[in-house]
């Protein structure tokens, strides 16, 4: 019945000193598809892998905007976001009737941490099944955070979460070094390229089940009107990105060259996608 | 005939005590001096005059008298009445003295709230200030109970200077010189005259001279002003605001006025 003892109640810490309701809600985040999120001096960006329950149906909503200045990409139950961002759009009007202000990016981060941390700690309760990425520009720059679950945030130069968001992530940690002084179009190359490696075996990134949020300048194939403000591009509008992307490195063939095999011995070998990595199928 | 002096001049419990024989301090819990009713604002008790600001080269100069007045008694001489918020911003204050204390630790709670427990780089500037004091105000008269005062506030971040009024209807307005109370009548033209189309080039001894002027005029006018002042300067190093000073003043012209006072002739 239960994977644990000690798990039917989130106010419980196990022997261990572990709250298993929390890291459950935790695995909900990896159930969901991976969005990435890169941030260099002038931008920062979302990018995000979209599903469609069927042939007919449309495909999940993975980006919304919070404010002119701030917008996030979820993993998870897409209705406890929906409460989060909710909470997020009133938090970021506040700011702005209060004080004429548009809120600043990392108070409204700490803001739904310290709401999800409450969940981990009241009887009764369970924690949000979602993780988001934000990204926003305020007077100290762009940025981007993590939030996750546990009531955590932290901020990134680029991270990913969702399903076999491990594998972007080795892509992100191989480039970042380079983030800082991409162009906006480097910077979504980058995004794709790191979402393309959460992607199963046959599967490519389409107009359709791709997004991409933005804030910063306007780039080169974005019209001339374009603000600094969030936006999301999907469909026609992100094909020129797609096609931008270089092809995938060939994996190297199964006898490695002498070279390639003390590379990769002294640097630590990107962790194969996961056996028991239990991710939905997509449909498409 | 009540026989208790602290209930005498005070409202009667009709329900509760008819003839009035329970003493103050047996009173039921709900039975306060004001019978249960929420007594509000009706108007300003202890009360300051004009505040004064305006524009210069570097930033803002804000200026008031330090009396605080009880009616037309000049009750306590050596009040401040500017008040620095943060660091780049200092609001003054005419109309009810209390009113102000109250707005001056709403807002110092503000500064450690915003400032000193985020210390995330997001300070306050003049315009949030301003803006903030806004809401404030216009709650408390939409409540109907105003906090009676005309607030300036000024301020210089970013490189930029803010000036602005807001008062006890929440009404806000800015310019380059701005001055409440008496002094929107008599140190207004004055000011105005003095420092518009030269808010980029007046520096700050300039500014000063003209505020101390306005001063003086107000001090021969109005007659809840004192001699004594202080002078807020708000400019990209910071807010000072100086010690109390003194207006210098000559009545030898009141020798020759006649028509009213004690003259014979």
């Amino acid at each position: 019945m239960f994977r644990n003892t000690y798990d039917s109640d989130n106010t419980v810490f196990s022997p261990q000193g572990r709250l298993h309701q929390v890291e459950y809600a935790l695995e909900a985040v990896k159930q969901g598809s991976a969005a990435v999120g890169l941030r260099s001096k002038t931008h920062a960006i979302l990018l995000a892998l979209k599903r469609s329950s069927g042939e007919l149906a449309s495909y999940q909503q993975k980006m919304f905007r919070i404010d002119d200045h701030v917008g996030i990409a979820i993993a998870g139950l897409t209705s406890d976001a929906r409460v989060l961002s909710n909470f997020m759009r009133q938090q970021a009007m506040g700011s702005k009737m209060v004080f004429n202000r548009p809120v600043p990016v990392n108070r409204l981060v700490s803001a739904i941490a310290d709401k999800a941390q409450v969940n981990t700690q009241e009887y009764g309760r369970r924690p949000y099944g979602v993780g988001f990425l934000v990204v926003g520009l305020d007077h100290t720059g762009p940025h981007l955070y993590e939030f996750s679950p546990s009531g955590t945030s932290f901020e990134y130069f680029a991270v990913s979460i969702g399903a076999r968001s491990q594998s972007a992530k080795t892509y992100l940690e191989k480039h970042f070094e380079s983030f800082a002084d991409c162009d906006l179009e480097d910077l979504i190359r980058h995004g794709l390229h790191a979402l393309r490696e959460t992607l199963q075996q046959d599967k490519e990134l389409t107009i359709n089940n791709t997004a991409i949020g933005i804030v910063g300048p306007a780039g080169v194939h974005e019209g001339t009107g374009t603000s600094v403000d969030f936006r999301i591009l999907e469909g026609p509008p992100i094909e020129v990105y797609l096609q931008t992307m270089q092809l995938k490195e060939v994996p190297p063939p199964t006898a490695p060259t002498p070279a390639a095999a003390s590379a990769s011995a002294s640097a630590p070998a990107a962790p194969p996608p996961a056996a028991g990595d239990e991710d939905v199928q997509m449909s498409e | 005939m009540d026989h208790f002096p602290t209930n005498w001049g005070r409202p009667k419990y009709d329900n509760f005590d008819t003839s009035a024989t329970y003493p103050l301090h047996n009173r039921g819990q709900n039975q306060s001096t004001t019978s249960g009713a929420t007594q509000h604002t009706q108007q300003p008790i202890v009360t300051g005059t004009s505040v004064l600001a305006i524009k210069f080269k570097d930033g803002i100069m804000i200026a008031a008298d330090t009396l605080a007045s009880y009616g037309s008694l000049a009750r306590f001489k050596g009040v401040q009445r500017l008040h620095p918020v943060g660091d780049y911003t200092v609001v003054g204050a005419s109309g009810d003295m209390s009113d102000f204390q109250y707005l001056q630790h709403i807002l110092d709670g503000l500064v450690i709230s915003e400032e000193t427990t985020a210390q995330d780089g997001h300070t306050l500037g003049p315009a949030e200030i301003h803006e903030y004091l806004s809401q404030v105000m216009y709650a408390r008269r939409s409540k109907m109970n105003p906090l009676w005062n005309s607030l300036l506030v000024g301020g210089v971040k970013d490189g930029q200077r803010f000036l602005a009024y807001v008062d006890l209807l929440g009404v806000t307005y800015s310019a380059s010189t701005l001055a409440t109370g008496y002094g929107a009548y008599i140190a207004q033209p004055l000011l105005r005259k003095a420092v518009e189309g030269r808010e980029n080039t007046l520096t700050e001894p300039e500014a000063r001279a003209i505020l101390e002027n306005a001063l003086r005029v107000l001090f021969y006018r109005d007659a809840r002003s004192i001699n004594q002042y202080q002078i807020a300067t708000i400019t990209a190093n910071g807010a000072e605001i100086s010690a109390s000073l003194k207006l210098e003043t000559s009545w030898g012209f009141a020798e020759g006025i006649r028509g009213y006072g004690a003259q014979t002739q």
